[in-house]
């Protein structure tokens, strides 16, 4: 059986589910049997590849960056996981969203020419931290700030065995 | 004694009843929000909307609706879990409902539901308002942003405490709870200080000062302890 092809993409988040990804500790070693991890920040890899099975996204969807490669995404990755309640809900990232992006910028970062303000060296910040969904059709979600490794398990393993994930009641808490 | 049925069980229940109650005592679950033992029903939130099939299916907010003779109630089916979940997601939309950092993350009825009704994600656009924390109680804080409009504390400020210092301003989305007349919590005069709103409120909108994330755990039941307690008029 080849393997899957999974990648992993971190948008607009503090790396929080990568670290919990990471926790799946001696699980890992069954996951690198059934999956290639084909693109990752945690693997050097600079092009996000084509005929990717398995995508799992952390963060929103911040800058036009992201916005770019979402939708690059979208179209090389059969199933498309949103990873995290960044991903989900927009979550921390979203909290700048009432207030305008110049004014965010300007306090935050410079008062004069903030980066991020136009396009530039860095990407253009979005006036609103959007979660996935707010942008493509997103397959799967997996919430939790950030989701446990259990909970990552018990919606990976199926995926790797070619079956359905399917959380409920406590695998779905927020926060 | 009124004969009625819930999902196909007979249930029996006094006259004045609600069909929460009777659901209730039956062991049926029905999801709630602004509904509180202690505290007159409101109707606001609808999460317990149900069925009645011989009205034509019409749905009614069970928590607000007395039993009736022969009434044959639907409480869950696929069809009111999809509204309740819909509901639900209206509710995390209309405001900024972020669960990570909040103090009552982990002790919240708002969070509680989201899992009971498998609510993954919001399929509506967020709203994202821009809304005003107040802390200058010199006690507790309040936290628009994480307001459901249950009006759990406003009914627990002026039907067991009898301040009356919690009411609502505004309409629709804009619809705030405000201290008196709209005056910073702090300086209200007849604010008591009792935290009975505190204890109500089923999200971490209202809070005690000094908790950090997850560390704001509610006593909503101490609103029907303390009506229990008091003598029948």
């Amino acid at each position: 059986m080849s393997k899957l092809r999974v990648a992993t993409v971190w948008f607009s988040g503090c790396s929080g589910c990568h670290m919990s990804f990471l926790d799946l500790d001696e699980r890992l070693l069954e996951f690198a049997e059934r999956a290639e991890l084909v693109f990752s920040p945690i693997a050097d890899i600079k092009e996000f590849p084509e005929n990717v099975d398995v995508v799992l996204i952390e963060g929103a969807v911040g800058n036009t960056e992201h916005l770019r490669e979402l939708l690059e995404i979208r179209k090389k990755a059969k199933i498309l996981v949103a990873f995290g309640d960044c991903a989900v809900t927009g979550n921390v990232p979203s909290l700048r969203n009432p207030l305008p992006r110049e004014e965010v910028l300007r306090t935050v970062y410079a008062k004069d020419d903030p980066p991020g303000l136009e396009e530039g060296e860095v990407p253009k910040f979005l006036p609103r931290a959007l979660p996935l969904s707010a942008v493509v059709p997103v397959d799967f979600f997996l919430p939790g700030c950030p989701p446990p490794a259990d909970r990552i398990w018990k919606f990976l393993r199926p995926v790797l065995l070619g079956q359905k994930p399917e959380l409920s009641g406590p695998d779905l808490k927020f926060g | 004694m009124i004969t009625l049925t819930i999902d196909g069980i007979k249930v029996q229940a006094e006259e004045g009843e609600t069909i929460l109650q009777a659901a209730k005592r039956a062991g049926i679950r029905i999801p709630t929000l602004c509904y509180l033992e202690g505290l007159s029903p409101r109707g606001a939130c609808r999460l317990c909307l149900v069925e009645i099939r011989n009205w034509g299916g019409r749905l009614v907010p069970s928590c607000a609706t007395p039993v009736q003779e022969g009434l044959e109630v639907v409480a869950n089916s696929p069809r009111l879990r999809e509204l309740r979940r819909t509901i639900l997601e209206m509710i995390f939309a209309e405001r900024n409902h972020i669960c990570a950092f909040c103090v009552s993350n982990g002790h919240c009825e708002l969070q509680d539901l989201a899992m009971e009704l498998g609510m993954d994600h919001v399929r509506f656009p967020y709203r994202w308002p821009l809304l005003f924390v107040d802390l200058s109680h010199e006690k507790y804080g309040i936290d628009h942003n994480r307001c459901v409009l249950c009006g759990r504390c406003v009914r627990a400020c002026s039907e067991v405490e009898g301040a009356m210092t919690w009411g609502f301003s505004n309409r629709g989305i804009f619809t705030l709870v405000e201290a008196d007349l709209g005056d910073p919590w702090g300086k209200s005069t007849t604010c008591t200080g009792c935290g009975k709103c505190v204890q109500a409120c089923p999200t971490g909108a209202l809070f005690e000062k000094g908790k950090a994330t997850s560390e704001q755990v509610k006593k909503p039941e101490i609103i029907l302890e303390v009506t229990e307690r008091r003598p029948r008029v």
